[in-house]
């Protein structure tokens, strides 16, 4: 094969993934979750480490479990309007701060502001894969029998607060 | 009417850049002198139409015509005058349309600038172009009219994004598209070349200024764009590996290994087919980055309103635009083993490595801005890759490459001895080493990487120092030294400087997060700031919540800053405007975050940075660019091309 024939093959190559890329919804994927019991996980507090959390002990309440990380260029677009959003104290929201340090973790959390009841650590994304997150930021709202009932993929937007995820959690609180 | 008749105008500059790309290249290919003489000509009148396009645009932006969808949406009546003219490029139609102005721009500029070129050579170059302005002109007209009429006025316009509502964004824009579309100019070259089946020296001199023109709009954009980031988006960073951010770097980087590959091709006929790749990778890279931030396939910070059938058509584009390009390459490339021979050691070798190295760095960030969408296309999910793997990639390689570069310009074009350069170098080896190690301690803590990268700026600043020192002592007449000399120190001694505003803002910046009431102090970095008073005020079409924060030293104060936090009418976003105080060697930024209690005592969370060397960063991209400028007014483009001519013209007269 000529050499010259490389750099075409290579932008060949490019374009077949750029096009398949513009088939996709970056931020919709169907989460086969949906409907399903949420993963049981029991992980360790950040802010203390000593104790831990489990999402058992959210049964009976409508939460939000919003998947972030200091790392994350999306998650401080989002971070705003979590931090409006908890004010209004409409339901418990906690954290999982994904494949993430500690430190680097509570620092942001203290310079943006904390939107979250609590936040649990998960340093090596175990409790992430049970759940499916493919990306940070992803945020799973579960009814008080701990099912899963939307997925939030990408930043929590205010329309998508306003038209989708305020409306679910009325009727999921009733 | 205005907007109608700026509609118009696109139009017929669609058809004239459809004549000028038919014409100019099928003129150039089969030597028709009356075609070619179309060529200059066509890129003025399609200068013209753009212009006056784009000028109806800003009056239709400034006369507050909220009739046109795309002023309604990007302006408001509140808005300052200054921002309504920024407003043209704070959406897609109007980018799109300032891309357009910019080609043309270029294109006249090529027009004017070419006296000493072959007219083939001339016509086939403007027809590449006009060809390109065809793409765009389709593009906006089909998908992205700006003209477009609203049938029910609103009131007043939606306003521009706040976080565009900034001098610096002023600016920005023109600048880095200015270096992106700059990049068309050496690819239209390049293809030339190919078409014309002669890729030697006279191309090579001939696109040299312009992509060194290109590349100095680039430098100034991305500077521009990462100071824009640092003061306004108030996190205090000033590169976030953003996907915007790195359509932006790619081209450069492929451009700074472009004008590097274009002097070797220049002045030893080496690398041709390496630099023609270059070349287009380029525009390529200028292209693709338009695509990314265009057609909404990657989220970004920077998220422009997408829309997939935008997508569609610039991918189309990028097609036949890279295709084509790449398989006349292929088709045409350079079959002849360059002419000059090269040893192993020799200037050649050290300019093909780090131009190797460049590609590498770009492809990485290629790599890694595009890796979620290839991870997403296979069906293995979706991720985001940020700053941490782009860090641990790209340093790395840069480390070469900085080394090498110093190295490259101490060895003689053709052979060189390794002994012959270390003779050279070794004393500025080790005063590097010492000082760079001396200077870690004297800054603070001891890290080994600050020492490294402290080390290797002292490599690059003493080895052009020496260089020019030498050049003052042996030569006989020093003022003839080539503008071209001083350019290529002062750009390396730029990028020095840069990598000193990174190093030290890495290495020693302090940042504390507090929550300050009236009256509270806090010491960072030896400075104390102390929160005097906070109030409102109102701006044109925003409130604010302003601070103001004494500044002192020692007991001293040295000044006060004004903080804000800003909301404006049309976003429920608030911005924040940090206060910073800027010296040489050091910038202490304030930034006010989320009131904390209210009541008569109100407590706010407050960001204090101090970052020691930060404005050496951007400081060291404008030493860049001023390298680059005096590089490329350098006499002899215009002397040796003259010459060159000159010469043509006596064989002739012989033949």
């Amino acid at each position: 094969m000529k050499k010259t024939l490389i750099p075409l093959g290579l932008f060949v190559v490019l374009v077949v993934f750029l096009a398949i890329g513009l088939t996709r919804d970056p931020h919709e994927i169907p989460s086969p979750l949906i409907g399903k019991a949420a993963p049981a996980f029991t992980a360790p507090r950040l802010h203390e480490p000593g104790q831990t959390f489990s999402a058992k002990d959210m049964l009976g309440q409508v939460w939000l479990l919003n998947t972030w990380a200091s790392w994350c260029v999306a998650c401080r677009q989002e971070h705003p309007i979590l931090v409006a959003f908890a004010k209004t104290r409409t339901l418990p929201i906690i954290g999982l701060d994904y494949k993430d340090q500690e430190a680097d973790g509570l620092k942001w959390l203290a310079r943006l502001g904390d939107p979250y009841d609590l936040s649990v650590t998960d340093k090596d994304g175990r409790i992430g894969i049970d759940y499916g997150v493919y990306g940070v930021p992803e945020s799973f709202l579960i009814d008080k029998a701990g099912v899963i009932r939307y997925k939030q993929i990408g930043p929590v937007t205010e329309e998508a607060l306003r038209d989708k995820i305020l409306p679910l959690v009325r009727e999921l609180q009733k | 009417m205005i907007p109608e008749l700026g509609h118009f105008s696109l139009i017929l500059a669609l058809f004239v850049a459809l004549a000028l790309g038919v014409l100019s290249v099928a003129g150039g290919q089969q030597g028709r002198g009356d075609w070619m003489a179309l060529a200059r000509p066509g890129a003025q009148a399609l200068w013209l139409l753009t212009a006056f396009s784009f000028g109806c645009l800003i009056y239709a932006f400034y006369t507050n015509d909220f009739s046109v969808a795309y002023v309604a949406e990007h302006s408001n009546s509140k808005l300052p005058g200054i921002y309504r003219i920024a407003g043209v490029w704070g959406g897609h139609e109007g980018s799109l349309l300032l891309w357009l102005m910019m080609l043309s721009s270029w294109m006249l500029a090529v027009s004017i600038f070419s006296r000493q070129l072959p007219d083939a050579m001339v016509s086939r170059v403007l027809g590449i172009l006009g060809l390109v302005a065809v793409g765009f002109l389709l593009f906006m007209l089909v998908t992205s009219n700006p003209f477009l009429r609203l049938s029910e006025i609103p009131a007043d316009g939606r306003d521009l994004n706040p976080l565009l509502q900034d001098p610096g964004l002023v600016i920005h824009p023109p600048m880095l598209y200015m270096g992106y579309v700059g990049m068309a100019v050496p690819f239209a070259f390049a293809i030339a070349a190919l078409l014309n089946g002669r890729l030697d020296a006279a191309w090579a001199r001939w696109s040299r200024p312009w992509a060194t023109a290109a590349w100095i709009f680039l430098t100034l954009g991305i500077a521009l764009g990462s100071w824009w980031a640092y003061y306004e988006l108030g996190w205090g960073g000033w590169w976030f590996w953003d996907p915007v951010e790195n359509a932006s770097f790619l081209p450069w980087l492929v451009g700074t290994a472009l004008i590097h590959s274009l002097a070797v091709t220049e002045k030893r006929g080496l690398f041709r087919n390496w630099t023609i790749v270059l070349a287009i990778t380029a525009f390529s890279l200028s292209l693709l980055g338009t695509f990314l931030v265009r057609s909404g396939v990657l989220t970004s910070v920077h998220a422009f309103a997408s829309d997939p059938r935008r997508g569609v058509f610039i991918l189309l584009f990028l097609s036949v635009v890279v295709g084509g390009s790449l398989t006349l390459f292929a088709l045409r490339a350079s079959k002849v083993r360059s002419g000059g021979a090269f040893a192993l050691v020799s200037r050649e070798t050290l300019l093909l490595v780090n131009n190797v190295l460049l590609a590498t760095a770009a492809a990485t960030v290629l790599l890694g801005t595009l890796y979620p969408l290839i991870v997403d296309a296979l069906n293995l999910g979706k991720l985001s890759v940020g700053p941490p793997y782009f860090n641990s990639v790209f340093v790395p390689i840069m480390v070469p490459v900085l080394l090498f570069m110093v190295i490259g310009s101490y060895a003689r074009w053709k052979n060189d001895s390794v002994a012959e350069l270390a003779k050279k170098l070794r004393p500025v080896a080790i005063l590097s080493v010492l000082l760079g190690c001396g200077a870690t301690l004297l800054a603070g803590a001891w890290s080994t990487l600050v020492a490294l990268a402290l080390t290797l700026v002292f490599w690059i600043v003493l080895g052009s120092l020496l260089q020019i020192y030498r050049q003052f002592k042996d030569t006989v007449n020093w003022r003839s030294t080539p503008l071209s000399f001083w350019g290529m120190h002062v750009a390396h001694i730029g990028i020095a400087v840069c990598v000193v505003g990174i190093t030290m803002v890495k290495g020693y910046e302090t940042e504390k997060d507090v929550r300050m009431a009236v009256g509270d102090t806090v010491l960072v970095g030896g400075y104390t700031f102390r929160l005097t008073g906070i109030h409102e005020a109102a701006g044109p079409n925003y409130n604010a919540d302003v601070g103001d924060v004494e500044l002192s030293r020692d007991g001293r104060v040295l000044r006060t800053l004004h903080l804000e936090k800003r909301t404006y009418f049309s976003s429920t976003m608030p911005m924040t405007e940090a206060a910073i105080d800027t010296n040489l060697v050091r910038d202490v930024y304030v930034s006010l975050g989320e009131r904390l209690e209210g009541g008569a005592n109100p407590a706010w969370a407050m960001r204090v940075y101090h970052k020691p060397f930060v404005v050496w960063i951007w400081g060291g991209c404008l030493l860049m660019a001023l390298g680059g400028t005096m590089a490329a007014l350098d006499r002899r483009y215009r002397r040796r091309a003259a010459a060159s001519a000159g010469a043509v013209a006596a064989k002739g007269a012989v033949a």
